[in-house]
């Protein structure tokens, strides 16, 4: 994880330090950090081409920290001061974890892009609260299976469970992150992710073992992106868009599928924290985010690729970009995906103790 | 007036003393002991609960995963500091006996150069080196001999870590070795004792301190480390610092997270006691 100041590469740092030096000496601290805006994202917001228009229009600074992984980010806010961070990314699944724990304030709906929003991106159940809007979802795509299709074909990932059955033994690395890949399974398994209970689990662990077997390695999203780009591995389960996308370019063989049994779908959400000392801007940052411009970028970022919250901004997008991202498939892709798990604590620390046992299979 | 000086000697000696005892206190004790207090404490649904109950212990040593990662930790840790020990000393020696004296200054500097590069960099280096696609296979295809399969496996732990800590062993062992008086071997050579009685009786007891001490560096180093079995082990090995990052990144369990840090640290002391009953410094 790491703190990423732009500013550094724009050439204004010196003045800005020196201001925000001066101030501090002169006692207008407050007004200096008020031209800072501090978020809490996964890694595609780290992106100069998303950061910097926000950051030229406001000018402000915008201080990012990412983190993967809600437990990652609960980990953090706990150890943080109130009023440190103003900007939340995080799983839509886990939205009402977060409103539950005071973390999010509400938002001005009437100011958000509702009307131009996938209605299965709307996700009233996890971003409404007592008739109170928390977060809304800035980008979504799936986990599923990425493949190498020089080595394999769509038809030989059409059955998923053949990923477990020792078939592509030594040939497949998975994504090292719980939720999707054990609700990839329950998929796999016919199992519903939203009605997954801890008797679920020992089929899944099961499977899991099985996989842990046949996988060569297990790692996160650069890991598992860099085992399948050289070669290392032809299958990466877990994966999907957001590892082929950005690669399409240069590695056209790499394609993606969803199984015959469907795959789990990721939806990430933006909101804004209830102890900012700078609401209004933070709520500046997630219009930003959300506007056509700014989910043409994010959803193209460096860091992964994946389809926009938002359907506007497919006009801002290329064809490449649309083309890469299959922004035509999507209603047939949304209708086949189930969304990540959303475990209670039980259920949580449980899939944990089953994945840690994996890990260490 | 004896008593006036002494007193002042005394005075001095702690005014010495005092900021290396303020940063130990502030920076090692201080936070030792908020660690030990927080590994009694509890994590629950709201948060933290601060009553002292040894759960954390409990849970640690009744799972069987945790004992696992807890042993595996300990065997690659042992093996990389027996390797680096076997594979240190003869290089320590060729630098210290048989590299003429003008290239001596060149050899240890080499010997260092691992050192001048991050753990990320270097992990990440010898991935690519032991990838199945990779530098050593495609060298082996080259000559005509089976290629290796050993990315993401222990034994790629294994040879990362014994890479880095040849090094350093090979630099505590040199230490001692160029300290030892050449008349000592001439005076055993009168004795009428061989190459390998000398080295036996007399060469390898004078130096055995520069081995514990880089022994014990090595192994402080090698068990606490994330990046390494991360990086290479490709998620196939759970070791206890990759077992505590699950309990922080994963389950924000920092009572666990303390837990574990404190049998991690009694670990390292056991071997530091190890060693020092060795080297008879033990107090």
């Amino acid at each position: 994880m790491k703190q990423t100041r732009y500013s550094i590469t724009k050439g204004d740092l010196n003045l800005k330090n020196t201001t925000a030096a001066l101030a501090l000496l002169t006692g207008l601290s407050s007004q200096v950090q008020a031209q800072e805006l501090n978020a809490l994202v996964w890694c595609d917001h780290t992106d100069p081409a998303l950061i910097e228009p926000f950051e030229e229009q406001f000018g402000v600074t915008v201080n990012l920290k990412e983190y993967e992984g809600t437990g990652a980010g609960l980990s953090i806010i706990e150890q943080s001061q109130p009023g440190d961070w103003d900007v939340l990314v995080i799983d839509g699944i886990d939205v009402p974890r977060a409103v539950e724990a005071g973390i999010l304030a509400p938002l001005p709906k009437d100011q958000l892009p509702y009307d131009t929003l996938f209605p299965e991106l709307v996700m009233a159940d996890n971003h409404e609260i007592d008739g109170q809007v928390y977060a809304i979802s800035e980008k979504f795509g799936y986990n599923t299976v990425s493949f190498n299709s020089d080595n394999v074909s769509a038809a030989d990932m059409a059955d998923m469970t053949r990923l477990w059955s020792g078939d592509f033994a030594g040939r497949l690395a998975v994504y090292d992150y719980y939720l999707p890949v054990m609700g990839m399974i329950a998929v796999g398994l016919g199992l519903k992710t939203a009605d997954l209970k801890v008797e679920d689990l020992p089929a899944i662990e099961a499977a899991l073992i099985a996989l842990k077997d046949s996988a060569e390695s297990v790692g996160d999203i650069v890991s598992s992106q860099t085992a399948i780009a050289t070669g290392e591995v032809e299958i990466l389960v877990g994966g999907g868009e957001f590892v082929t996308a950005g690669l399409t370019g240069e590695m056209p063989q790499l394609d993606w599928v969803i199984p015959d049994q469907g795959a789990v779908r990721w939806s990430q959400s933006i909101g804004v924290f209830a102890d900012s000392k700078q609401p209004d801007l933070a709520l500046e940052f997630v219009k930003y985010i959300l506007s056509p411009e700014g989910q043409a970028r994010l959803a193209t970022s460096s860091c992964y690729w994946a389809m926009p919250a938002n359907s506007a901004a497919g006009t801002v997008l290329t064809d490449e970009q649309m083309r890469a991202l299959r922004w035509e498939d999507q209603a047939a892709y949304l209708a086949r995906a189930q969304l990540y798990p959303a475990p209670d604590a039980e259920l949580d620390a449980a899939m944990q103790d089953v994945w840690t046992r994996f890990l260490a299979h | 007036m004896s008593l006036r000086i002494e007193d002042r000697e005394r005075r001095r000696a702690w005014a010495l003393l005092a900021p290396a005892v303020l940063w130990t206190a502030v920076f090692f004790l201080l936070p030792f002991a908020i660690m030990a207090a927080m590994s009694l404490w509890q994590k629950t649904d709201d948060g933290i609960e601060r009553t002292w109950s040894l759960v954390n212990y409990m849970t640690l040593f009744g799972n069987p995963t945790y004992i696992e990662a807890l042993f595996n930790s300990l065997e690659i840790t042992l093996i990389v500091t027996l390797l680096s020990i076997l594979l240190a000393y003869p290089l320590a020696w060729i630098i210290a006996e048989e590299v003429p004296e003008r290239y001596r200054r060149l050899a240890l500097v080499l010997a260092v150069v691992p050192f001048w590069t991050s753990y990320i960099v270097r992990s990440y280096a010898w991935s690519l080196v032991l990838a199945k696609q990779g530098v050593l296979n495609t060298a082996l295809e080259g000559i005509g001999l089976p290629t290796l399969d050993i990315s993401n496996s222990r034994a790629a732990i294994v040879l990362g870590f014994t890479h880095f800590f040849t090094m350093l062993l090979t630099l505590t062992i040199y230490a001692s070795l160029t300290q030892l008086p050449p008349n000592l071997r001439r005076a055993a050579a009168d004795l009428g004792a061989g190459p390998w009685a000398t080295f036996r009786h007399v060469i390898l007891p004078l130096t055995a301190p520069g081995i514990a001490v880089g022994a014990f560096l090595s192994f402080a180093l090698c068990i606490g480390d994330y990046v390494t079995p991360q990086i290479l082990g490709g998620g196939n090995d759970l070791a206890l610092p990759q077992l505590i990052m699950l309990q922080l990144g994963r389950r924000a369990d920092l009572p666990m997270v303390a837990a574990l840090s404190i049998v991690l640290m009694a670990v390292v002391t056991l071997a530091y006691l190890v060693v020092a009953r060795f080297m008879k410094v033990a107090r």
